[in-house]
């Protein structure tokens, strides 16, 4: 397996994806019937950096730029269409895609008109998409071949995908109200996005898509502390969810340690312990996802100018205090 | 894990740059791959070496610099260093830490040729 990316190639085939991924505009099929994406049969899929600034050739520049900027497309294009978009993060096997079906199935019941998509990630296998269209919602497959992660280029594609193909759905099944192409054709009505990512709790959470939030998911099947182990993908997440509680009883996993250890990455993040089988716990997620619409609904963007506003007040304090003790030592000096 | 991605998008970087600057060789290229920045150096190092054969990194040589991870801890009103997320202050012990430097993840500069 490659040490780098976890492609079961050997390196010199796997450098020879990437160097193909980055030198082509990228290898891309789409299943005509049902919109999903492929990215590059056995290719990495490398996301493609543009580039800006000038000579001395001091670049200084992010090298997540390029998606970033796709991301905060995709941001902007989800605000327009009233989507709040959710970024689902988890290892492989902690319930995502059960999660995902009981949620659309809950929320058929308390709010059928409530608009609900799903962009699903894996390397390969349409298996989860198929799933979610089993529960009547739209659905696009996103395999990323070779690749880790889902990046923001892949979902702009895979939200466009959604999007002709529902046009095509609501015909087909009538829905008595005709799609303009506009981006406000869904009025004032709301609509939830979920993408769920490839299972995988490190590269995930340096690529932004677009999300209003990243939420991830950890089953108490897992370690307890995985939260400490995969600092990075904790620190990112808004909601961290325990999955499969009812199996608490047959498992040694201590509830109140991972919730410490997930608050001493990430002070702020919020906990739902849940059962996506028996449903314990679902209406505790359920309302979440309706205060995240309407957060997100409201404003849209705050949890980048949050952060940004905290990093000035850091900055603001820390400026503050040299200053007072720059004062405390020259008062203490005279 | 995603270091090869990371990798890909270096490579870019420095082609957009050639097609734009119209350079022959790149010398040098050097990087910035932060402590908190999510990102294994070694691996990216290895991601960019197995990219590199028949592109402009190839004989290139790359630095990476670490700069340290900084957070700021609220009970002890400064700015600490941590090697990692979910770190412990090194003076109170406390977990109630920002991350404020570290995070960084960039091509910073290249020296260049044109023969």
């Amino acid at each position: 397996m490659c040490v780098v990316c976890g492609c079961s190639d050997s390196s010199p085939a796997h450098a020879r994806h990437v160097q193909q991924a980055g030198g082509e505009p990228g290898v891309i099929t789409v299943n005509p019937a049902n919109g999903d994406l492929h990215f590059g049969a056995g290719a990495a899929r490398v996301s493609v950096p543009g580039m800006s600034q000038a000579r001395a050739i001091k670049l200084e520049t992010d090298i997540l730029g390029a998606n970033n900027r796709v991301a905060q497309q995709n941001r902007a294009h989800f605000e327009a269409h009233g989507v709040t978009a959710l970024n689902l993060v988890s290892s492989p096997g902690s319930g995502k895609t059960t999660l995902l079906c009981a949620t659309i199935e809950a929320l058929k019941q308390r709010q059928p008109d409530l608009h609900v998509a799903v962009i699903e990630g894996d390397q390969q296998t349409s298996f989860d998409a198929d799933r979610i269209r089993a529960t009547g919602a739209p659905a696009i497959q996103v395999n990323t071949g070779k690749g880790c992660h889902l990046d923001a280029p892949m979902v702009a594609e895979a939200f466009a995908q959604l999007h002709t193909h529902e046009h095509s759905h609501d015909h087909e099944h009538d829905h008595g109200h005709a799609h303009g192409h506009d981006h406000h054709h869904h009025g004032d009505a709301h609509s939830l996005l979920f993408i769920e990512n490839v299972g995988n709790l490190v590269c995930p959470a340096v690529w932004d898509l677009g999300e209003a939030a990243k939420v991830a998911i950890l089953s108490v099947t897992e370690g307890e502390d995985k939260p400490l182990k995969y600092p990075d993908m904790f620190a990112a997440a808004q909601l961290m969810i325990l999955n499969k509680t009812d199996l608490l009883p047959h498992v040694k996993f201590d509830v109140a340690r991972c919730i410490a250890l997930a608050r001493r990455v990430n002070p702020a993040i919020e906990v739902i312990q849940l059962s996506a089988t028996t449903g314990e716990g679902m209406d505790a997620w359920l309302h979440w996802l309706d205060h995240a619409m309407g957060a997100h609904h409201h404003h849209h963007d705050e949890p980048v100018s949050e952060e940004a506003a905290l990093r000035q007040r850091v900055q603001q304090l820390e400026a503050e205090l040299a200053r007072a003790k720059a004062a405390l030592a020259s008062g203490s000096a005279a | 894990m995603h270091e090869a991605s990371l990798a890909g998008g270096v490579l870019q970087l420095v082609e957009d740059t050639a097609r734009r600057e119209g350079f022959a060789r790149l010398i040098e290229l050097r990087l910035e791959a932060g402590q908190l920045a999510g990102v294994d150096v070694r691996a990216l190092r290895f991601a960019l070496e197995s990219l590199a054969p028949g592109t402009l990194l190839e004989g290139a040589q790359i630095e990476i610099d670490e700069p340290p991870g900084q957070a700021w801890c609220l009970p002890c009103g400064q700015t600490v260093a941590i090697a990692q997320r979910g770190d412990a202050c090194p003076a109170c012990g406390g977990y109630q830490l920002q991350p404020t430097g570290g995070m960084e993840l960039r091509v910073v500069d290249m020296r260049v040729s044109d023969d």
